[in-house]
């Protein structure tokens, strides 16, 4: 079904059918919103009279939304010029917004049950500039999948032409059902489950039967004792929450492929009711990130993010959605696929990384303890303070159970840092709670942030981070050792920190085999001392050696 | 490389980062001090407004009041020389390289390659004191790098020689 030809200057409409699913879908919550208040009216009148009240509004709703939609449709016209994607839209205030074609790095389709069942999707255009506000980007809403799918081609072959990479087309990854167990021990078990409790309370409560549901449980509940009754509530709760993950889980996932287009665009399909296609350009990929979320690390498994520029922030409420490559999976298939996008031989997030000194871990077991035995101290004073020895026991019972906790979670914390060179990757891992491989292309390196704390530099420790244009635009690599990172930061990024770092006794350092304690010695602490006298020597080593 | 350090002490051998080479201008002692001052007073002020008036607790308030201003004072007599003493720039033809806090001191590094970006921001405090500071983004969302505390016309003659080499500096910015 092709837009409607070119009846001013290439000037095209979005598909009219966008009035139905806008219809429907205000009579769905009219429907939703209906019931309620059916209910509600029904106890200070007749039903007839109470139904015949939620119908009028019902159809004044729909009707509203759905002509309000018919002027959005008339008034919204979009062209794909040999320079620009224009929108035109806006009633009063005609808003016009324009992308210049090379620009345009991301065309993301994505359709709802409704839009499929029409044949439609949405098509979102962006140029990934971190200009906030959605400036960046068009949002065709909708057209139909033919038009969809033309104008992803297009847009995004158009420029991949230039590009001209040996492209390796194919297949990287596709959905292995048995995933699907994954899915109830990620984090969204726990939410769904407290979700699930919240909505029985409020729906019980909107049938005025809360009192009945709270006592049903009281009753089934009465023989066994309150411990065991909470352990079985939770329970309950949890299997409410894996049954959700799980069909969370399918709706998002279903049907996933991960493919590699031709001229080097990697294209994302998935979703069982809403379909989505999300296409990332290889020469935005600045690396991969490979998270291991604590429930799904348990089971060995990792899930797999794009580190890129100009993804779409936060359209669906959750970033990291857009970002993932791979939901969890086993450890060994997120490897591969890590080295399939990067087009490695093998993954560098599998690279063996640089232990951190002890004080990173020193550091760690100190903020857990000062974390677990801050309630317990708390607790301590009050039993005190009102003699009494309830507070007591319950200082004993979250001493026994925090503390070790909190241990083993700073443990775990300083296994995980990490960090290494790998090729062309600077890789670091940090993170117990969410472990993070993030493995960042050298040159995607955009600057340096050093911290030090007054603690850190006692320890003689300091954390680097790398911004970079994509992803998060910042990665860490924590409580490393002062020196060797700087070292290892200079070689990451040739000539970058160079002119600034000072090697003495190194060979090449101005104080030559002087050492450390000329230049350097009042360099760190006593920041004023010398601030004109050195340095020169470096900075001219600098210049010369490199130039990036 | 790595074997050896944490044997060794950290004065021998070992890679370090050297200060930037500038200073920023002396007037921002005196600016420190008066912004110090100000977000002193702030606080300071509602919590004796409200101690005066509220009866029985306002001795409290009070006292809290008296806290933040002992407070607020020190560190107006103590951070801005520290602060002074950290803070340091400097723009080579390659990077802008920038040292900044006291107890948790910052260094941060920018290609000229990668800036996007060079502003000049004058705030009223800061034309009291005729400074301004200069900021300079790149294409990270957390890789900013703001100097402070610049005599005004240095600033903006900084903000100049950085967009001029920018410009003449080839690359992208991604």
């Amino acid at each position: 079904m092709k837009a409607a030809g070119a009846p001013d200057g290439g000037w095209q409409r979005l598909d009219p059918r966008t009035v139905l699913v806008t219809a429907a879908v205000m009579g769905g919550v009219a429907g939703g919103a209906g019931l309620p208040v059916l209910l509600g009216l029904a106890g200070s009148m007749p039903w007839w009279q109470a139904l015949g009240w939620v119908l009028a509004g019902a159809l004044v709703l729909v009707a509203g939304a759905a002509g309000a939609d018919w002027l959005r449709w008339r008034r919204t016209r979009y062209r794909i010029g040999a320079e620009r994607a224009e929108l035109r839209t806006g009633l009063l205030l005609v808003k016009r917004r324009s992308l210049a074609r090379e620009r345009i790095r991301t065309v993301d389709l994505t359709a709802s049950v409704l839009l499929r069942i029409l044949g439609l999707v949405k098509v979102r255009i962006g140029t990934g500039e971190h200009t906030g506000g959605g400036e960046s980007t068009l949002e065709l809403d909708p057209v139909s999948r033919a038009e969809g799918e033309r104008l992803r081609r297009e847009l995004l072959a158009g420029r991949s032409a230039r590009v001209a990479q040996a492209a390796r087309e194919g297949l990287l990854a596709a959905l292995d059902p048995r995933w699907i167990r994954y899915a109830p021990v990620s984090f969204v078990a726990p939410l769904l489950g407290g979700a699930a409790v919240g909505a029985v309370m409020q729906l019980s409560q909107w049938f005025g039967v809360q009192a009945e549901v709270v006592g049903w449980v009281g009753e089934r509940l009465l023989d066994t004792p309150l411990l065991w009754a909470a352990v079985v509530l939770a329970g309950l709760a949890l299997a409410a929450g894996a049954v959700g993950a799980l069909g969370l889980w399918l709706e998002m996932w279903f049907g996933y492929r991960l493919e590699r287009e031709r001229g080097g665009t990697l294209r994302l399909r998935r979703g069982l009711l809403t379909s989505r296609s999300l296409s990332i350009e290889e020469r935005r990929l600045r690396g991969v990130e490979l998270v291991e979320p604590l429930g799904v690390r348990l089971c060995g498994a990792a899930r797999v993010d794009a580190v890129a520029t100009g993804l779409v922030k936060d359209d669906e409420g959750r970033n990291s959605a857009h970002r993932t490559l791979l939901p969890p999976a086993p450890g060994p298939v997120a490897g591969a696929v890590v080295a399939r996008v990067l087009r490695e031989p093998v993954p560098p997030t599998g690279t063996p990384l640089i232990p951190h000194p002890r004080a990173a871990r020193t550091r760690r077991l100190r903020w857990a303890l000062t974390a677990a035995l801050a309630p317990v101290l708390l607790l301590v004073a009050l039993g005190l303070f009102l003699a009494d020895v309830l507070p007591l026991y319950a200082a004993a019972v979250c001493g026994a159970l925090f503390v070790p906790l909190s241990v083993l979670l700073a443990l775990d914390a300083y296994r995980a840092l990490g960090h290494a060179l790998d090729g062309d990757y600077l890789v670091a891992r940090s993170g117990t709670v969410r472990r993070a491989t993030v493995a960042l292309r050298r040159g995607g390196v955009i600057g340096w942030t050093l911290k030090q704390s007054w603690f850190q530099r006692r320890a003689g420790v300091l954390t680097l981070t790398a911004t970079t244009a994509a992803g998060d635009g910042a990665y860490p690599v924590y409580d490393a050792d002062a020196h060797e990172i700087l070292d290892f930061a200079a070689r990451a990024v040739p000539g970058l920190l160079e002119p600034f770092l000072e090697r003495p006794g190194g060979g090449e350092g101005p104080g030559g085999g002087g050492g450390g304690e000329g230049p350097a010695g009042g360099e760190r602490r006593g920041g004023d001392g010398a601030q004109e006298g050195h340095g020169g020597g470096d900075r001219r080593r600098g210049d010369g050696a490199y130039g990036t | 490389m790595t074997g050896d350090l944490p044997v060794e002490g950290p004065e021998e051998g070992a890679v370090r980062l050297r200060p930037p080479r500038n200073r920023l201008n002396a007037r921002a002692v005196p600016w420190w001090r008066a912004r110090c001052l100000l977000t002193t007073a702030a606080p300071v002020a509602v919590l004796a407004a409200l101690g005066a008036f509220a009866g029985p607790a306002g001795t409290w308030l009070r006292y809290a009041a008296a806290a933040v201003a002992v407070l607020g004072l020190a560190g107006t007599a103590l951070l801005p020389a520290w602060w002074y003493r950290v803070h340091r720039w400097e723009v080579t033809d390659e990077a802008v390289y920038l040292r900044t806090g006291a107890l948790w001191q910052e260094w941060r590094i920018a290609p000229m390659s990668r800036i996007q970006t060079v502003d000049t921001l004058r705030g009223p405090l800061e034309q009291l004191f005729r400074l301004a500071s200069v900021t300079v983004t790149t294409a990270s969302a957390k890789g900013a790098l703001r100097i402070e505390g610049l005599d005004h016309e240095a600033a903006a003659a900084l903000a100049e020689r950085l967009t001029r080499i920018t410009q003449a500096t080839p690359g992208d910015a991604t």
